[in-house]
């Protein structure tokens, strides 16, 4: 996915770039709203993730401008501030959701493909492999006109596989993106999440193959 | 009087005494004033008759070659009695002679001179008022000045004089309770605008920082003047705590979010177990921290704001309902099914939005977070204002709820789960705040089950 | 009536103590060892003696010393003797006044003092208990066909009309012998210039000069006198009775009405029963049985309102003048000028 990052401070502007970059995102990042909103003019983007306190402005003045401009790219405010009453504020400027600083990439990445899924219709989602169909938004996946329900982490889960199929993730690298980094969690528990996807997929074409010592894939044969 | 006035006692009051003291002066001066005025006035009246009874005696006397005639006017010794029952005395002279009357009475060496004077003088024991006059009239040839004295005693003189005095002293009196009656009126209409000002200023709603603009009259303005300075230092300082809030929330976490976010870089590109977990516990860390500049900028925000009370229109129904939403996601990430129950209908409550919102925040966000992935986690609302969120967590585990309510207090059994414990503290306090009770109880089959009563008023 | 007596002793104090002319003392005896009170009146006392013997049964314990004396001789008791009475009465309102005004009266107030109207009382020190109008008397017989006059004018006109038949059958005062007559003399000349024109007329006519009415009122009676002028109305209608031919006659010009009146001497040895006396004088019980037994009539304002021709003479400082000696010198050279013309 291509991200636009809005966001002043360097350490965490950079940092938060290299991160997205760790999963396969392209990120553009602008350290204030005119960088922005020559980013905006000149490409399209999956997702803007948006500071509020820049040097030469409001983020919120700029999410505004870009709604007036009918450049509906969806929006995630990263906002510094506890009061909660951003949220409100947050939905009203447009922003399709928040998230508090410091925030969990694992989190993030939920978010953005809450967001995402939200935005695109039912029909766009739809996303097919080997012999069963997919819906993100529903959370269900129908394997010969059976649909099966999906749990938030599983399905999770299948989006990470199914982004990439026959590539192998490692137990760390899934565990990274699938849990909250400061939960109590060993990488073992993975291995749940795993086996439990894998009794959803029964009767498929599609499976979770376990790559001895390296990590799992899904392939369709 | 006045010095007997205490700084603190009411305007009204020193006003109305003071306005006395003035009247009462008054009342005395104007008593004095009637009283010399009124004697002057009796003494002149009375003394104009016993002149006129002396004149009238006078000019009947009559020279003539076989000595002195004198024919009284019975009306002369008539109209003296006419003013009361004074007793009269008389005496005509010529020369050191009597001719007739009272030789003993007194004539007195100042009356020379042909004109009407008056002397006071004692005659039988009695002060007496006297009236002299001198005429010269041809006697045997010769002129002699013949004297007639009258006196006349002073009975009803000083009986007229204490009726003037009573008079007097009504009058004074009378005089004494109008001007006190007005005084309590003018004190009233005098401080008329400065009760309305004071009523104006206390309608005020917590909130109303705008400056004072009233009419009033120019001896409040500089009173007036020194308040809205004063609302407009408050209206700063509160604007510069909020900034300060905001700020020092900005300042706290957004560094935080750079080291958080180059941990789970590091995390990110570590295989190695050991490593990783350490790299976990510094992103622990970071959270615990974050969310504890959190709950105590929060807390120093509830404080701050419950002593401003303000009254925002909140839709309880539409609050339970947004704020359990947006904990979807984080709930969502351990797979925790959040229910929401809430009425069909608004569920009005007038109070502080920002407050209401914070406490009912902190409230989901613990149940979530004690709740083990995979459990579950119900928000309800009653018509009633009864908000119950409960979980199935790990418990109290015996913990008196009362100590969890205090400031940076925890349960025993959540080392491994980020919180600062000011969560529950704030709560508490919106919610006492907010003229509802809290109660924490432990749930049959584990969990905790949160329950605030609100006051709808 | 109670026991009466002449005390000779009395007589003795009496003739010690006053060198004033006293015509009679009488004693009327209360308990032994009582309080006594002395009054001394111009009054007979056959007229008073009513009056005390009811004070008495009132107080039964008073033993009353009632001495009588003429006018001039109460005054000079009173004025230059500084005699020790209670109670002085008499019927010169002048001489009363004199009293009073040169401070021999002490003040008395009570309730029956502050019921008298205001003409019949002067400074709480002088006080009037009956009063009775100065008349003119007539022998209706000698009038025989001339019609009997109502004024002062009326009887001037007759008397110049007819001087022959009233030529030496005219009776009044002298002045210069009574004090009453005085007093109604100068009164009249007060009132009206008349006086003076009836003076005149009468000095033509050979008037019979009286020192007091008694004579006066037994000279009409008797046809002797035609008219008498100036004679105290109760004693004449009491002495000339209902069928002689004697009439009162109240001009209508104008009457004066004479006030008896009374005060407490400042030389009273018992005041307390001088006021007693005065108090009982002065109340209802006393003035009805002043109108009933002695045949003087009581202060009656409605009378005088019922007749508007009656004039009180005033109790008011304006008696004194003709008190004065230069005046009644004065006044008396012009009456014995009008009337006893040479």
């Amino acid at each position: 996915m291509r991200f636009l990052l809005v966001e002043d401070h360097p350490e965490l502007g950079a940092s938060v770039q290299t991160r997205l970059a760790l999963d396969g995102h392209a990120v553009d990042w602008a350290a204030t709203l005119a960088e922005a909103e020559d980013h905006t003019a000149s490409a399209s983007y999956d997702l803007i993730l948006l500071d509020i306190m820049l040097p030469d402005g409001d983020g919120r003045d700029f999410l505004a401008a870009e709604r007036r401009r009918g450049r509906d790219t969806p929006v995630i405010v990263m906002t510094a501030r506890s009061a909660v009453s951003d949220r409100v504020e947050m939905l009203d400027t447009g922003a399709d959701d928040y998230v508090t600083k410091p925030f969990d990439f694992a989190e993030l990445e939920a978010r953005v493909r809450a967001v995402l899924r939200r935005r695109s219709g039912v029909a766009q989602t739809q996303q097919t492999f080997a012999d069963l169909a997919f819906d993100p938004l529903a959370a269900t996946v129908t394997i010969a006109g059976q649909a099966r329900e999906l749990r938030n982490r599983e399905l999770r889960l299948f989006e990470i596989l199914v982004a990439a199929p026959e590539r192998i993730f490692s137990k760390a690298q899934l565990c990274d993106r699938l849990l909250n980094a400061a939960e109590a969690v060993t990488d073992n528990a993975i291995e749940v999440y795993v086996g439990r996807l894998r009794k959803k997929l029964e009767g498929s074409q599609a499976k979770i193959e376990t790559v001895r010592g390296v990590g799992y894939r899904l392939t369709s044969g | 009087m006045i010095g007997l006035l205490r700084p603190s006692d009411s305007i009204r009051r020193r006003l109305v005494l003071q306005l006395l003291a003035v009247a009462a002066t008054l009342a005395v001066l104007m008593f004095v004033l009637v009283r010399t005025v009124a004697d002057a006035a009796v003494e002149k009246a009375h003394d104009n008759l016993l002149g006129a009874a002396t004149l009238a005696i006078a000019e009947e006397l009559r020279g003539g070659s076989d000595g002195l005639s004198v024919d009284i006017p019975y009306a002369a010794f008539a109209m003296l009695g006419a003013a009361g029952q004074d007793r009269m005395f008389y005496r005509i002279l010529i020369g050191e002679e009597t001719v007739t009357g009272y030789a003993d009475l007194p004539a007195p060496a100042a009356a020379r001179g042909l004109g009407l004077t008056f002397h006071n003088a004692d005659y039988l024991d009695l002060p007496v008022r006297m009236a002299v006059v001198n005429r010269s009239v041809q006697v045997d040839g010769r002129s002699q000045t013949v004297q007639v004295l009258v006196a006349q005693t002073l009975a009803a003189r000083e009986a007229l004089n204490d009726q003037m005095a009573y008079r007097a002293a009504g009058l004074a009196l009378g005089f004494f309770a109008l001007a006190a009656l007005l005084s309590v009126l003018t004190a009233r209409s005098v401080l008329q605008p400065l009760n309305n000002l004071a009523e104006a200023v206390g309608r005020r709603g917590p909130h109303d920082l705008r400056p004072v603009s009233r009419d009033v009259p120019s001896e409040l303005a500089p009173l007036m003047g020194a308040l809205n300075g004063f609302i407009s230092r408050l209206r700063g300082s509160l604007s510069r705590t909020e900034t300060l809030i905001t700020e020092a929330a900005h300042h706290v976490r957004t560094p935080l979010a750079s080291l958080r976010t180059q941990t789970e870089i590091a995390l990110r590109q570590s295989d190695d177990d050991a490593t990783r977990a350490t790299l976990r516990g510094v992103i622990r860390a970071v959270d615990d921290s974050a969310r504890s500049a959190g709950q105590l900028l929060d807390h120093a925000t509830v404080v701050y704001r419950s002593d401003q009370q303000a009254d925002d229109a909140v839709d309880l129904t539409e609050l339970v309902r947004g704020v359990a939403q947006s904990h979807q996601a984080l709930a969502d990430m351990r797979d925790i099914e959040v229910q929401v129950a809430v009425p069909d209908a608004p569920v009005p409550l007038s109070f502080d939005r920002l407050l209401l919102e914070s406490a009912l925040r902190n409230l989901i966000d613990n149940a979530i977070k004690y709740s083990d992935p995979g459990g579950e986690v119900e928000v309800a609302l009653t018509p009633e204002g009864v908000v119950t969120v409960l979980d199935r967590g790990r418990g109290l585990k015996g913990v008196d709820p009362a100590t969890l309510t205090g400031r940076f207090l925890r349960g025993q059994n959540v080392d491994d789960v980020i919180g600062s414990g000011l969560g529950l503290t704030i709560v508490s306090e919106v919610a006492k705040a907010q003229g509802g009770s809290l109660q924490l109880v432990e749930r049959e089959g584990g969990g905790v089950c949160a329950t605030w009563v609100l006051h709808l008023g | 009536m109670r026991h009466v007596g002449f005390a000779l002793g009395l007589m003795i104090w009496a003739g010690l103590a006053a060198a004033f002319e006293i015509e009679e003392v009488t004693v009327f005896e209360g308990a032994a060892g009582g309080p006594a009170l002395h009054v001394l009146s111009t009054t007979d006392t056959e007229a008073f003696a009513p009056l005390i013997a009811a004070f008495q049964a009132a107080n039964p314990d008073v033993t009353v010393h009632y001495t009588v004396a003429n006018s001039q001789e109460v005054y000079a008791a009173v004025y230059d003797e500084g005699a020790a009475f209670d109670l002085v009465v008499s019927s010169a309102m002048d001489l009363q006044m004199k009293l009073a005004n040169d401070g021999f009266a002490v003040p008395h107030r009570s309730g029956e003092t502050e019921a008298l109207p205001a003409w019949a009382r002067w400074a709480d020190q002088l006080f009037a208990f009956a009063q009775e109008p100065v008349v003119l008397i007539a022998n209706r017989d000698s009038f025989d066909g001339m019609p009997l006059p109502e004024t002062r004018d009326d009887l001037i006109r007759l008397m110049r009309e007819y001087p022959e038949r009233f030529r030496g059958r005219i009776g009044t005062y002298d002045p210069n012998l009574s004090g009453a007559g005085y007093l109604f003399a100068t009164q009249d000349a007060r009132q009206s210039d008349t006086i003076w024109r009836l003076a005149e007329v009468m000095g033509g006519l050979e008037p019979a000069l009286f020192g007091s009415s008694g004579a006066m009122i037994d000279g009409v009676r008797s046809g002797d006198l035609m008219v008498a002028y100036n004679v105290v109305g109760s004693y004449a209608a009491a002495r000339l009775g209902e069928d002689g031919p004697g009439v009162v006659i109240e001009a209508q010009d104008f009457t004066h009405v004479l006030l008896r009146t009374a005060l407490i001497p400042r030389t009273a040895e018992a005041p307390r029963q001088g006021a007693a006396f005065l108090d009982f004088l002065l109340s209802e019980d006393g003035q009805r049985l002043i109108e009933a037994d002695t045949g003087l009539p009581r202060i009656n304002e409605a009378a005088l309102a019922a007749s508007p021709h009656l004039r009180p003479i005033r109790l008011d400082l304006g008696l004194l003048v003709f008190v004065d000696p230069l005046m009644r010198q004065r006044f008396l050279a012009e009456w014995t000028a009008a009337v006893l013309q040479p």
